[in-house]
């Protein structure tokens, strides 16, 4: 039974893989615009062609050296083969370099920066929230839900933008991107690791800020629901102090669905963002993976 | 009666603050508890048996709001307390069997540590292994293995929850246990068992009780004192032996009449008509629309709540006194 249900499950993983590996070749060949071409009119724009039979042999060479002179089910083929085996080929725009080792070198960082910030925001949401829904809390916590209820509304890469050009830009506070300042050397030493934070605060924010509204909302919402419980009235009816039925009685039990959309975020937005990112790089930089 | 009153309950009004409109749950009600006696009050649904025993522990949510009158405890007012000081006196002085007892304990807490919060939030100076000893004595005291207090809550069997919250209730031996429908969630065989289990406790306290309910079986079993509510007021308090077999209001004669007996065969009656809404009562005797005995007088007059006997009280201008 669990063994059938394993095997099942194993079968499912490799048709979704060579499914998604399949989009990854038709998309970018369905798209307009040759990857050669474009590496070509940079190293027109850099004067290092000047067009003629010279650029044709080039074209030749590089089309050879990527197999896109193969049949195109040849180069499917291949292109599978290697992604199961998780060669990802040589870039076209950086080459000679490796795509994984583009991937690699950014993946940390992208990885780190969104599981660091969504578990800031998950912690900062959910007490919140609580606090909102919360009848004995400071008056002013209920003025907060209009205001989350804008900033779940703002995608984050827009808030991005808009904290770069202020803080980066304009004021001049805080770094305009990278993950630590160009020339430094990563270490393990506390300027590094300030370098490195200074670096991460635009992005951590504009992540943090997007994202704490849906969960204090979200927070929100459950714990009205976990007050009406009639363990609730008995927990006020021991006369335990209020702080205790807060954390130990309400905030606690309304955490549960919480903790399975972290599990959920930082699985999904955490992995798949940062593959979908490089993904992204990918396509722009017209990366053929092959 | 020349008992201690464990609880004295005077003029008590609570409204529901609809719009801005009243409605009046608990219109004037006042009563008194007597130590370790058993009081039990029926009604129907939304005659405000609950709104009183909530009230009585100052845990009405709004809209539910308390408009007057006072309960006196220990010769304090509950409710002209502090917030702080009714936090300390909830549960150490007056506990709760709640009404629904299935989700009445934290599904994501064990038993153990719900019972011991009890006892830190009112005493200071419990050891760890004193609080645990405490636990095992008293969920042994209701008929249950000590194993217990290492579970959760979905562990249990409904009957096993009441018994919990019965051992919550008297962790801190209070003075006065309200236990709201404590039974209403069980199966009569358990039923039976877990009525017997609360009154044995609380004879061994000597705790006063007030048991809230709509079974005339169940009271007539365990109560000592049976008060009568109807839209929002008490309309009979009598001991319990004298409201069976001769009740006098005529609410309370329907009510009897509707019970079926092993002794005699008789056709049950029901009583017609259906309690009135509580924002549109009507005027005099709230009764009076479904009364076989109303007269004229009724409507205009609302009947006092009165002795016609030393022990015994009704709210019926058309019942006679009796010689005690």
């Amino acid at each position: 039974m669990k063994q059938a249900y394993f095997i099942r499950r194993l079968i499912m993983f490799f048709v979704v893989i060579v499914l998604a590996a399949t989009l990854n070749f038709i998309i970018p060949r369905l798209s307009p615009g040759d990857p050669i071409g474009a590496v070509l009119e940079e190293l027109r724009a850099r004067g290092a062609s000047t067009g003629g039979d010279a650029e044709d042999e080039i074209v030749a060479a590089y089309r050879a050296r990527f197999g896109l002179d193969q049949p195109i089910h040849i180069q499917y083929f291949r292109f599978l083969f290697n992604t199961l085996r998780f060669d990802l080929g040589h870039s076209i725009s950086y080459y000679p370099q490796k795509v994984e080792a583009a991937l690699l070198r950014s993946l940390p960082w992208t990885a780190g920066l969104l599981a660091i910030s969504t578990v800031m925001s998950f912690a900062a949401g959910s007490f919140f929230g609580a606090m909102m829904a919360w009848p004995r809390a400071p008056a002013f916590m209920r003025r907060f839900v209009p205001m989350f209820m804008v900033l779940s509304a703002v995608p984050y890469y827009l808030l991005g933008l808009i904290l770069v050009y202020i803080f980066a830009f304009v004021m001049r506070l805080l770094p305009l991107g990278g993950a630590y300042s160009s020339g430094t050397i990563p270490r393990l030493d506390l300027d590094f690791l300030l370098d490195v934070i200074r670096h991460g605060i635009l992005p951590a924010l504009s992540i943090v800020l997007t994202s704490v509204g849906c969960w204090a909302l979200s927070m929100r919402s459950v714990m009205v629901t976990v007050l009406g419980e009639d363990y609730l009235t008995l927990a006020e009816a021991k006369g335990l102090p209020d702080r205790r039925i807060f954390f130990a009685y309400a905030m606690r039990n309304a955490l549960l669905p919480q903790v399975t959309s972290l599990a959920i975020a930082l699985g999904d937005g955490g992995f798949w963002g940062s593959i979908g990112r490089g993904g992204l790089q990918l396509s722009r930089h017209r990366l053929a993976a092959l | 009666m020349n008992q201690d009153i464990a609880l004295q309950v005077n003029n008590l009004r609570v409204s529901y603050m609809t719009g801005n409109r009243e409605v009046k749950a608990v219109d004037d009600v006042s009563f008194s508890l007597y130590a370790g006696e058993r009081l039990g009050i029926v009604g129907e649904s939304g005659s405000g048996k609950t709104t009183l025993a909530l009230a009585l522990m100052r845990l009405h949510k709004p809209p539910a709001y308390i408009m007057g009158g006072e309960a006196i405890l220990n010769g304090r007012d509950l409710l002209a307390l502090e917030r702080e000081e009714m936090r300390q006196t909830r549960w150490s002085k007056l506990s709760l069997i709640p009404q629904g007892s299935m989700n009445s304990l934290n599904p994501v807490v064990k038993i153990k540590h719900q019972m011991a919060d009890a006892i830190e939030a009112h005493e200071s100076g419990w050891t760890r292994s004193q609080i645990g000893k405490r636990i095992g004595e008293l969920l042994g005291r209701v008929g249950l293995p000590e194993s217990v207090a290492e579970m959760y809550p979905h562990e249990l069997s409904g009957g096993m929850k009441q018994r919990v919250c019965i051992a919550l209730a008297i962790i801190l031996e209070p003075s006065v246990i309200i236990a709201d429908e404590p039974t209403s969630a069980l199966d009569v065989v358990v039923q039976r068992v877990v009525m017997q289990t609360l009154n044995d406790v609380q004879e061994e306290l000597n705790a006063a009780m007030i048991i809230i309910g709509h079974d005339m079986g169940l009271m007539a079993q365990s109560a000592d004192r049976l008060a009568v509510m109807y839209a929002g007021k008490m309309v009979e308090v009598s001991p319990i032996k004298s409201f069976f077999h001769d009740p006098q209001h005529p609410y309370s004669k329907l009510l009897i009449s509707s019970l079926p007996s092993p002794e005699e065969k008789r056709d049950l009656a029901g009583i017609p008509g259906s309690q009135p809404s509580l924002l549109e009562l009507p005027s005099g005797c709230a009764f009076h629309p479904r009364c076989p005995i109303a007269i004229e007088q009724c409507q205009q007059a609302i009947p006092p709540l009165r002795h016609i006997r030393s022990d015994r009280r009704v709210a019926c201008d058309l019942v006679e006194d009796q010689a005690s």
